[in-house]
């Protein structure tokens, strides 16, 4: 890092020892899982400067942005609409909460028994290591699952700027006007916080915006479908990662330059590894940055990830959302419809999902299903068995792995993958 | 690593937790030679006094110490859940269900006819109704190891123990040895909670057939005698169940060899 973004920082607030400290140890875990992999794609080149830069020139962006009267929208979940947000010129990213922070004083706040995930954002606002959070003009919760839910009325008392969305947990159409409800009541709450109202030209070119990030994630995607694979699962879960951090124009821009090279590589039959590499679908919990223990773990295990079927992932990203509506109430109802089809596992019944896997580990060629889920994370961990079954009656293996944010398990959990992909040798 | 034979000569390693076996086998994947040692506290150093004291072609090396193996000595590796499936179907072909049961995890492996692996159960994080775990229950009774499972297969009955956490479990012996209980009842006791749950690993992979039981603690005879009564299902016992990973591993060594994979 050539920038000192130390006064940042402390404008922001953060506790220098203890982001220093996290920042050593996410750069050391990034050279060791991500520079160490081999016949990389020249275009990941971007995602390593992103990645150096995470809590660096991006913040600094958002610093520049916040200068010139923007606001700066945290999230920590999909059904957190991007086009309201950017339609009333604020900036959406996710915020962090992939990484064990600060546990014991987590643990005084939150029951040992709750996910990884919910803890991690817990950590990072206790420990003051999260430049997002720490940026954000408003932060939004949503009432997904019981742990976040709850998790949300306890961090509602640590900072002041809470937004709580609600959510439907059932799919007909009085949910779906519930989520219209809030969908609307969140379009008013960003426009009081930016003084900007949403206009259909402003939600227009919002939904162009990110349809055109997604598209450029679609054809990522269905590169991966190419025997030998022309980019790891490390390499592509990064981008679906930084889908949520990134400026959207930038991020499609750079993903889109990538797709052309894997398209080159695909020609010259190129591989991140090499043909006939046994080939897995990971299914189930979100994997937020720099959670990427599972994909490094199979990966250096002798098979390919090549794909996600997650929030970070095909859930969060398969569908766009129509550009049909010329008003801005026909844009909000194409908004509505669009978010009203993810299949987070907080819905049921939630079947669509089991669809979705079967035909994702169809279309990208998958022997084999990973199911993860984080410890604790019921509405996944319930689901997982199901989903099991449904792929075995299919004759598609699937190994259900329930782990967290620690590596005291790595050992026996490497044991199961490589078992596994000698299942499907 | 000399060839003096002419025939040639597959090896396998387990290095297990607890023990490391050796086995070598010949082309038709008849037994040559067998070795056991306790891991200790240095792996490498036990594996290399091990294969010091025999001579083969080709090794191949499972269990937990596989990959330090493989740093060291460059030989190809196998988990252990494929190596036990070997091991025990080679053993038994009728066999589609393999329990092991070993120092420190457990699995319940299904198999195909053709011996490969359908799926399987395992174990994670803790120690919990594995050998370490009956290894220091033993002692907290003051049971010799080799003693503990015919001990507790002479109990008149069995007394609850709800812990499956070997330090939850000590207490909850502790306890019951204050409150004057026979210590061959506790032990049956603890037999009884790691067969619960061994037969409900085993009951994810498969329903019926008959099972396989291999690792260290397959010599335990109360531990199959308890597994027979909570399944029905025929329990089969290799002549040596703690070689059947390092016998499944030469076996897999031999078989590499032919599809030169």
């Amino acid at each position: 890092m050539t920038t000192d973004y130390t006064p940042m920082w402390q404008e922001l607030g953060l506790d220098l020892a203890g982001h220093d400290a996290l920042l050593n140890v996410l750069g050391t875990a990034y050279t060791d899982i991500y520079l160490s992999q081999k016949n990389r794609p020249e275009g990941m080149g971007y995602f390593d400067f992103v990645m150096s830069e995470v809590h660096g020139l991006r913040i600094k962006e958002l610093m520049d942005e916040k200068a010139a009267g923007r606001k700066i929208i945290g999230s920590y979940c999909v059904f957190v609409p991007e086009e309201i947000v950017l339609a009333a010129n604020a900036t959406l990213v996710g915020l962090c909460s992939g990484a064990d922070f600060a546990m014991e004083k987590v643990e005084q706040l939150l029951p040992r028994n709750t996910c990884s995930l919910i803890k991690s954002s817990f950590g990072f606002k206790i420990g003051k290591v999260c430049p997002y959070l720490e940026s954000a003009d408003m932060i939004v919760g949503e009432n997904t699952c019981d742990g976040k839910k709850k998790a949300y009325e306890t961090l509602g008392a640590m900072v002041n700027n809470l937004y709580v969305m609600d959510l439907p947990q059932t799919k007909t159409d009085q949910t779906k006007d519930l989520l219209k409800a809030e969908y609307m009541k969140f379009k008013a709450a960003v426009e009081n916080l930016t003084g900007v109202a949403v206009t259909s030209e402003s939600l227009k070119s919002a939904i162009n915006v990110v349809n055109a990030k997604r598209a450029a994630i679609h054809r990522l995607s269905s590169l991966r479908k190419a025997d030998p694979a022309p980019i790891s699962g490390l390499d592509a879960l990064l981008a679906n990662q930084v889908f949520f951090y990134d400026n959207p124009a930038r991020f499609t821009e750079s993903v889109n330059k990538i797709c052309d090279e894997l398209e080159t590589r695909i020609q010259e039959k190129t591989g991140a590894f090499p043909a006939d590499t046994p080939r897995i679908l990971v299914s189930g919990c979100p994997q937020a940055v720099p959670n990427w223990k599972l994909h490094m773990i199979t990966e250096t295990a002798g098979a390919v990830i090549v794909g996600e079927e997650s929030c970070v992932g095909e859930r969060g990203t398969r569908n766009l959302t129509a550009d049909t509506g010329t008003t801005v109430e026909e844009m909000m109802d194409a908004i509505v419809d669009r978010y009203f089809q993810v299949d987070c596992a907080i819905f049921t019944p939630n079947s669509q999902r089991l669809d979705h896997i079967q035909e994702m580990a169809a279309a990208y060629n998958a022997q084999g299903v990973i199911h993860y889920g984080l410890q604790f994370c019921q509405p996944y961990l319930m689901e997982s068995i199901p989903v099991e079954k449904a792929l075995e009656e299919k004759n598609i293996p699937c190994l259900r792995v329930e782990t967290d944010y620690g590596m005291e398990d790595a050992g026996q959990l490497k044991t199961r993958v490589e078992a596994f992909i000698e299942q499907l040798r | 690593m000399t060839t003096e034979t002419t025939a040639v000569r597959y090896a396998g390693i387990d290095i297990g937790s607890r023990t490391i076996k050796l086995v070598v086998v010949d082309a038709s994947g008849k037994i040559l030679e067998r070795f056991q040692s306790d891991t200790g506290f240095d792996p490498m150093t036990t594996a290399n006094a091990l294969i010091a004291k025999v001579s083969f072609d080709k090794i191949m090396a499972t269990g937990y110490g596989r990959n330090l193996f493989e740093l060291s000595f460059d030989a190809p590796t196998v988990t252990e859940i494929k190596a036990h499936a070997r091991g025990a179907w080679t053993e038994f072909p009728d066999a589609r269900t393999v329990l092991d049961i070993g120092g420190q995890d457990s699995k319940a492996i299904a198999l195909f006819d053709t011996g490969k692996v359908k799926k399987f159960e395992m174990n994670d994080r803790c120690a919990a109704g594995t050998g370490k775990f009956l290894e220091i229950m033993a002692a907290t009774l003051g049971f010799e190891l080799a003693d503990f499972g015919a001990q507790a297969l002479a109990a008149e009955k069995d007394l609850l123990i709800s812990s499956m956490c070997t330090v939850f479990a000590e207490s909850e012996v502790t306890s019951l040895i204050a409150k004057g209980e026979d210590r061959k009842e506790i032990a049956r006791g603890l037999h009884t909670s790691v067969i619960r749950r061994a037969a409900g690993m085993i009951n994810r992979v498969s329903s019926n057939g008959p099972i396989v039981f291999t690792g260290g603690v397959a010599k335990n005879p109360c531990m199959k005698e308890l597994l027979y009564r909570k399944l029905d299902r025929d329990i089969m016992i290799p002549s040596d169940p703690q070689l059947a990973g390092a016998f499944g591993a030469a076996l897999l060594s031999a078989e590499q060899e032919k599809t030169g994979s």
